[in-house]
């Protein structure tokens, strides 16, 4: 039987009352539900990991003919148990867009014309080989996603890195998971937390880090209030810097300025040693001191060179440099009141409560995002309360594989799949996999994110490959960088779903396979890698990501690197992948396993998952009899940072008065490319907006609705005022969602990045405000 | 005529019964939420004066403690502005 318009207006209908029912009672589950009797037809049920955040959501998608009409979440998938969020409940509907790209567009005389797609590609090939014969290697590159599936970025990194010789491979994770992975790697020497979602049913206390986990993370809210529910004496703070819905349901919320976040997270330390809540006989055995550089800038000029240093120190030396960062004095940094630190600080210090500490953007997206990482974990480890359930350090992704592609594939310039390009001994491994000669693999990276974007600016780069992401949204100072892909020498490829500021600036778009329209693999936030089949074809020509790359790479000569068949070349390349990661440390789950179940977390080992890291109970990486064995580190040691409070790229001044602060919104994903083409979620927000705090908006002048135009030294977009909505920010601060490419955000923010991780701060520039 | 879907909150202990009931309704079709005491009832009736009816009986239901409107689509108004949800 087919599905006709008004069963898919009756699933529409159906699930967005799920969606509702799930913001007014948190933990909610339709799971049991099958179908509309008599209005569906038959439907198949088949599972998937949500494509809208870096929860990792087992979703089930209900299937009518060859098309998906609806959404339901996956009772057997541990991390959402059944739930699902709007945005979620509404997936399906983004892959029936009206203007949905079908065909392949080349740029023929100025204008875009429809070609047939192994056109397209022969011209994308054809323009690498000009390109590189030209200008060298590195001057073509290729910036993909944390929405990549992990077989996108595998081969992406074999073309590039094995094949073509050129490290200029990045993609969007580097805008927001950056600092995470360098506060792991310089604090445990090794990536990705150390717990699970479980840890929210054990914990009795949550400290969220300038994280509104209720819009960015909405289940995992939703589980944080069940447990609230269930057990006695839980208590959730919200730590941020501006009052949101998270901030509502909180027992308690803390504001705090800009950038402060490093003195108070010192002042906590500070107050745990003076109070003598360190876990001693953890200290001594499984942590080490040390201190790196200060001062060390913002990046916002191009070439901009760091390298830390790092020297030991001893506990003294440690509590003498807190001697700075009293409650007293960190409340005049911060706007915090000691006494409120101080509250803090018992919450972690007392040996009777478990504490699970999350964050995402707000730490992440931060000019010292490496530092404000190392800070929380300092606090978890003094305190001891890492590794085991409910004690947990937790750094959330915000795409669906970020980690699972981004992370472990090694996506970045200096990553490979297993260790980093400047180390011979993994390029050695990736040769041998990847079956190129040594020599193919520069041991040099070459750029981040920003200065990928700066090197397309300046002619260093003139061939840049952009799959699934919107980078002429997203990138910060935005002005110059647009500008710069429009030169007239520049050459850009796109493989996208829809039409976005993005493909406007292309030479060659490439239609592209979405979501469970191709067989794909995520990684989530805890170490889960998920696995889901075709369940629909896409439309028209529109073909994989990780397909229209194997089929450049073939036309560029390396058919012995990309030999597989289009029926099963998903399985082979997880297998070939796999041997990167074939060690107790981060041994992945084979394809068969990946296709039976919802989800595995890795190191999976002996058949078994490892759900808490670095403790021997849980871990069989861990060296038996050892308490804990932080085995990223030589010698099984964590270690413990001084890092100091040091302010903003730009802050506010007479000039440029105003915080500019930027992030998401629960209806939309990102740029809102695809839940923008969502009826229900398009019409529940339909425009950006910029909250202005209530007073301010008096001194202004503004009321609700009326626009206010935003100026930075950089660019300006006039917006309406959202006065006393979802979001309110204290005095001197602004917030503006970026989704909206009608009002790009992004020309008005800073391309100011942490030194250590180059990740840029979308989270605090300086603006002034008129009434427009 | 409309779709309409609705968040139900039943009497205590009212759950199954009220379940069976709304099931058992022309143009209605319910089904529960597994971990709290709520339905979600869809509702599609074929013109203005049975979709009058059916509300005014929706207010008397014996077991129904409230019920909150979450979702309303007029289908032919939107033909007539030519959105098709991008359902052929």
């Amino acid at each position: 039987m087919g599905f006709n318009r008004r069963a898919f207006i009756k699933s529409a209908a159906a699930t967005s009352a799920m969606a509702s029912a799930a913001s007014l009672f948190p933990g909610v589950s339709f799971a049991g539900w099958k179908k509309l009797e008599g209005a569906t037809g038959m439907i198949s049920w088949q599972k998937a990991p949500c494509r809208f955040c870096g929860t990792g959501c087992g979703v089930l998608v209900g299937v009518s003919g060859d098309r998906a009409v609806a959404v339901k979440g996956d009772p057997n998938c541990s991390v959402n148990k059944g739930l699902c969020c709007v945005k979620g409940y509404h997936s399906v509907q983004a892959l029936y867009g009206r203007d949905r790209i079908t065909k392949a567009k080349v740029r023929k005389k100025g204008k875009m014309v429809e070609v047939p797609i192994s056109e397209a590609l022969d011209l994308v090939a054809a323009k690498i080989k000009e390109t590189v014969a030209r200008h060298g290697k590195d001057s073509v590159a290729m910036y993909g996603s944390g929405q990549w599936t992990i077989p996108d970025g595998y081969v992406a990194s074999k073309l590039f890195k094995g094949c073509l010789g050129t490290n200029n491979l990045e993609a969007n994770a580097r805008l927001c998971m950056a600092s995470a992975v360098t506060g792991f790697m310089t604090t445990f020497g090794i990536d990705e937390p150390m717990g699970c979602y479980e840890d929210i049913e054990h914990a009795d206390v949550f400290v969220t880090w300038g994280n509104n986990m209720a819009e960015m993370h909405p289940v995992l809210f939703s589980r944080m209030l069940a447990a609230r529910k269930r057990k006695k004496d839980v208590v959730i703070i919200d730590f941020a810097t501006r009052s949101t819905r998270s901030s509502q349901a909180a027992d308690k919320s803390i504001l705090f300025k800009p950038s402060t976040d490093l003195a108070v997270a010192n002042a906590i330390c500070y107050e745990i040693i003076r109070n003598g809540w360190v876990n001693e006989s953890f200290v001594k055995k499984h942590t080490t001191f040390h201190k790196g550089k200060t001062d060390i800038g913002y990046g916002t000029e191009d070439h901009f060179a760091f390298k830390d240093k790092a020297e030991d120190m001893s506990f003294a030396e440690y509590k003498k440099f807190l001697g700075d960062y009293t409650p007293e004095k960190v409340e005049k940094i911060s706007g915090v009141s000691a006494r409120d630190i101080r509250y803090l600080a018992s919450l972690y210090g007392d040996p009777t409560k478990k504490v699970t500490s999350f964050w995402c953007m707000g730490m992440n997206q931060h000019v010292r995002g490496t530092w404000i990482n190392n800070l929380v974990y300092n606090i978890h480890l003094l305190t001891g309360k890492i590794s085991t359930p409910g004690n947990s350090p937790f750094s959330l992704t915000g795409q669906p594989s970020a980690c699972g592609t981004v992370r472990e594939v090694g996506t970045l310039t200096h990553k490979l799949p297993h260790g980093v390009v400047m180390n011979e001994k993994d390029r050695q491994m990736a040769a041998k996999i990847w079956e190129v000669p040594l020599a193919n693999i520069d041991p040099k990276p070459t750029y981040h994110t920003v200065e990928m974007f700066r090197a397309l600016d300046r002619g260093d780069i003139r061939f840049m490959w952009i799959q699934v992401t919107n980078p002429m949204v997203t990138i910060p100072n935005l002005n110059r960088y647009r500008d710069g892909a429009l030169k007239d020498d520049r050459f850009i490829v796109v493989s996208d779903v829809y039409p976005t500021p993005t493909t406007d600036v292309a030479d060659v778009i490439l239609p592209a396979a979405l979501w469970i329209e191709q067989e794909g693999l995520f990684g989530n936030s805890e170490r889960r890698t998920q696995h889901f089949d075709q369940i629909v074809p896409p439309p028209g020509e529109a073909m994989s990501d990780t397909w229209q790359i194997i089929e450049v790479a073939r036309r560029l000569g390396f058919k012995k690197q990309f030999p597989w068949s289009e029926e099963e070349y998903i399985g082979k390349i997880w297998a070939e992948y796999r041997r990167f990661h074939d060690n107790p440390k981060h041994n992945m789950a084979p394809y068969k396993v990946l296709k039976e179940r919802a989800g595995v977390q890795w190191p999976f080992v002996d058949g078994r998952e490892t759900r808490w890291r670095f403790n021997p109970k849980y871990d069989p990486a861990c060296k038996p009899g050892t308490g804990f064995d932080f085995y990223g580190k030589k010698d099984g040691k964590a270690w413990i940072w001084a890092r100091p409070y040091e302010p903003a790229a730009e802050s506010p001044d007479a000039e440029y008065n105003f915080w500019l602060n930027t992030g998401r919104v629960i209806e939309h994903w990102h740029t809102g490319s695809m839940t923008r083409r969502v009826p229900v979620l398009h019409q529940a927000m339909p425009e950006s907006y910029v909250e202005i705090n209530p007073e301010d908006a008096v001194d202004l002048g503004v009321v609700n609705g009326e626009k206010v135009k935003i100026i930075s030294r950089r660019g300006a977009v006039t917006m309406k005022a959202s006065i006393n909505g979802r979001g309110v920010p204290p005095r001197g601060m602004v917030f503006v969602p970026f989704f909206d490419e009608a009002y790009l955000i992004n020309e008005v923010t800073l391309d100011a990045f942490c030194p250590i991780s180059k990740q840029p701060d979308y989270k605090k520039c300086a603006v002034r405000l008129e009434k427009a | 005529m409309p779709v309409l879907s609705y968040i139900a909150i039943p009497k205590t202990g009212a759950k199954e019964e009220l379940l069976k009931l709304f099931n058992s309704m022309q143009f209605c079709e319910a089904f529960p939420a597994d971990n709290e005491d709520i339905l979600i009832l869809v509702t599609d009736t074929p013109d203005s004066e049975r979709e009058d009816e059916l509300q005014a009986g929706l207010k008397y239901l014996p077991g129904l403690d409230s019920l909150s409107l979450a979702f309303g689509c007029d289908d032919e108004q939107l033909q007539a502005e030519g959105d098709d949800y991008g359902v052929q």
